[in-house]
């Protein structure tokens, strides 16, 4: 009995994942910081698991970013919001697949609001049929992007190339997971896991053979807080809330630290280099940094994909600790190479503390 | 003009204000309150008093800037609220009335108009690689520079289709959708904010001894971007 109760209790925390033909919608931070984790995203739904995924190039941004800087309206990210659905409506598509986090919380936030304020979607259909003619309907599955990846999580285990097994020890590799606050903890039935046990990123580790670190703030936000990082005299907050997780996920001595948000990755690896340069304190072994990955990054690595066509020379904190420790070889010449092979400059320091 | 009354019009507001009790469970998770002088427990109780006098200095003061909109208070609120929601509508009314420009984190709205918002308007995303300047993005490190220095061959190496024709990665918007973008903040208000940040902004430019000089203020964006009174955290 206790066993079928834990079941049932889990059960309240899954979420329905559309199984085919989405509708991508892409985010303004990952374009800018980890735009080969998108590709690397339409790759793997393509190519590995054979499944239909379409963007169209008239979507723009959700405005979210602005919307949480409180500079855009709610009336106005609801009709940009109304316009994305629009064009998936246009398509033939009703499974939408969101690459950002930020945006993923306000398409379920503004879904809500439709719900229990019908009069809030019947003003948003004026609204954009006045701007732009257009009309739509309400998608019947709003996945992230990484609930995908964790539905066949299983399916790309079976092509890995690589696990994420310590090739030195033999031990599984021990992972932060760090989830974007905006994934579940305003809606919590929206995520794999709800806000209390999130398994979307601990899923997909533990199929690929790594082991989740716990740590007492596993759940803190990065730091982000949108006006207090945009905001050049903001930013103390932004490095002090990241500076708290590593300080307290240090002990456990972190290979690698995996994020399904845009932003979370970009300021857990550049604020580890500020750190650095601050207090000349390094959270990784051997006077180095902790690798910060985005899911896609990590999945790829898993299915062999080389990680410079992945954009990981991208990041400042070094993931050749990383591919070291998983066995994958690089070559580190063409680690700033462009397209063409050659060299493109080359950074005067990576890593933090190097 | 009842400022509470004016609140109650925010869907926002009516979700994320049910019952409060005081708990101040929403202080304890909250990434602000360890940082600032910031304690959300304390706008819940103002607003929910109704107390027109407090709810105005509020709306003048840094206090409402401060949260970060992680929502992580409304997972743990034993009744339901959402201070961050809260927080939301305080300050789409602040701006409103032009209360915003009373406070040093207020006034930091113009900067963010003039970066994020433009963007949004005029390009299609909210953040640009050109937004990246070095030298008002430190954080972003050596690479940060490098990306930033060659970001046509980086971009192109890793798979973005910057500023090209066609889908993918930090591609040029079409004009069609941006004009809809544009049309949607005429139909929505979305540009009756922008102007009215532009406006109160102004006057205040002006009265703290800013000139216009041709370039739009840029002088006091400046300085509401990078000053900072070193009185807003906890000490």
């Amino acid at each position: 009995m206790y066993r079928e109760g834990k079941i049932q209790v889990w059960q309240d925390y899954q979420k329905e994942i559309a199984d085919n033909h989405y509708f991508y919608v892409r985010s303004c931070i990952r374009q800018n910081f980890f735009p080969g984790s998108e590709q690397t995203f339409l790759k793997i739904v393509r190519t590995e698991l054979g499944k239909d995924i379409v963007e169209n190039p008239h979507h723009t941004t959700c405005s979210g970013i602005g919307y949480h800087a409180d500079i855009v309206p709610f009336d106005t990210i609801q009709t940009i919001v109304a316009r994305q659905f629009a064009l998936m409506t246009e398509a033939g598509y009703h499974n939408l697949a969101i690459s950002c986090i930020t945006s993923f919380g306000i398409y379920n936030e503004i879904i809500e609001t439709w719900k229990e304020f019908p009069s809030e979607l019947e003003k948003v259909r004026n609204c954009l049929k006045r701007a732009t003619g257009r009309e739509f309907e309400v998608p019947l599955n709003v996945a992230h992007a990484g609930d995908i990846i964790y539905k066949f999580r299983e399916n790309i285990a079976a092509r890995k190339k690589f696990s994420l097994i310590n090739q030195h020890t033999g031990k599984p590799l021990k992972i932060v997971e760090h989830i974007g606050c905006h994934y579940s903890k305003m809606f919590p039935s929206k995520g794999v896991g709800g806000a209390e046990f999130p398994y979307v990123l601990a899923g997909m580790i533990e199929s690929w053979g790594g082991e989740v670190i716990d740590y007492p703030e596993r759940r803190h936000c990065c730091g982000f807080g949108f006006r207090q990082y945009l905001v050049m005299s903001n930013r103390g907050y932004s490095v002090s809330n990241s500076r708290k997780k590593f300080e307290s996920m240090e002990p456990y001595k972190p290979d690698a630290i995996v994020s399904n948000c845009p932003g979370c990755p970009m300021f857990m690896d550049r604020w580890q280099y500020v750190i650095e340069e601050m207090e000349g304190k390094t959270y990784g072994e051997n006077g180095q940094g902790i690798p910060v990955l985005t899911y896609e990054e990590l999945a790829g690595l898993v299915l062999g994909y080389n990680p410079w066509d992945m954009g990981m020379q991208m990041h400042q904190t070094n993931v050749e600790p990383l591919l070291d420790k998983m066995g994958i070889h690089y070559d580190p010449d063409l680690k700033y190479a462009g397209k063409d092979g050659k060299l493109i400059g080359k950074p005067m320091m990576t890593g933090c503390g190097c | 003009m009842e400022l509470y009354q004016e609140l109650t019009r925010d869907v926002r507001f009516i979700e994320g204000l049910k019952s409060c009790m005081n708990c101040g469970i929403c202080t304890a998770i909250c990434p602000a309150a360890e940082f600032y002088d910031y304690d959300p427990r304390i706008i819940a109780a103002i607003v929910q008093s109704k107390d027109e006098e407090r709810i105005e200095e509020l709306l003048k003061g840094d206090t409402i800037w401060y949260c970060g909109e992680c929502m992580s208070c409304t997972t743990r609120c034993p009744r339901g609220n959402t201070p961050g929601l809260i927080i939301m509508a305080l300050r789409s009314l602040s701006q409103e009335l032009g209360y915003f420009t009373e406070s040093e984190k207020g006034r930091q709205q113009l900067a963010i108009k003039r970066v994020i918002g433009e963007n949004i308007v005029y390009r299609g995303y909210c953040v640009l690689p050109e937004n990246l300047v070095p030298e008002l993005h430190p954080e972003q490190g050596p690479v940060g520079l490098w990306i930033y220095e060659n970001r046509d061959e980086v971009y192109e190496r890793v798979g973005a289709n910057y500023q090209g024709d066609g889908e993918g990665a930090l591609r040029k918007i079409p004009q069609e959708a941006m004009d809809e973008i544009y049309r949607i903040f005429e139909v929505t208000g979305g540009f009756g904010r922008f102007d009215k940040i532009e406006h109160f902004s102004k006057i205040k430019a002006e009265s703290m001894g800013f000139t216009e000089d041709g370039d739009d203020y840029s002088d006091y964006v400046k300085y509401i971007n990078t000053n900072n009174n070193g009185k807003h955290t906890r000490q």
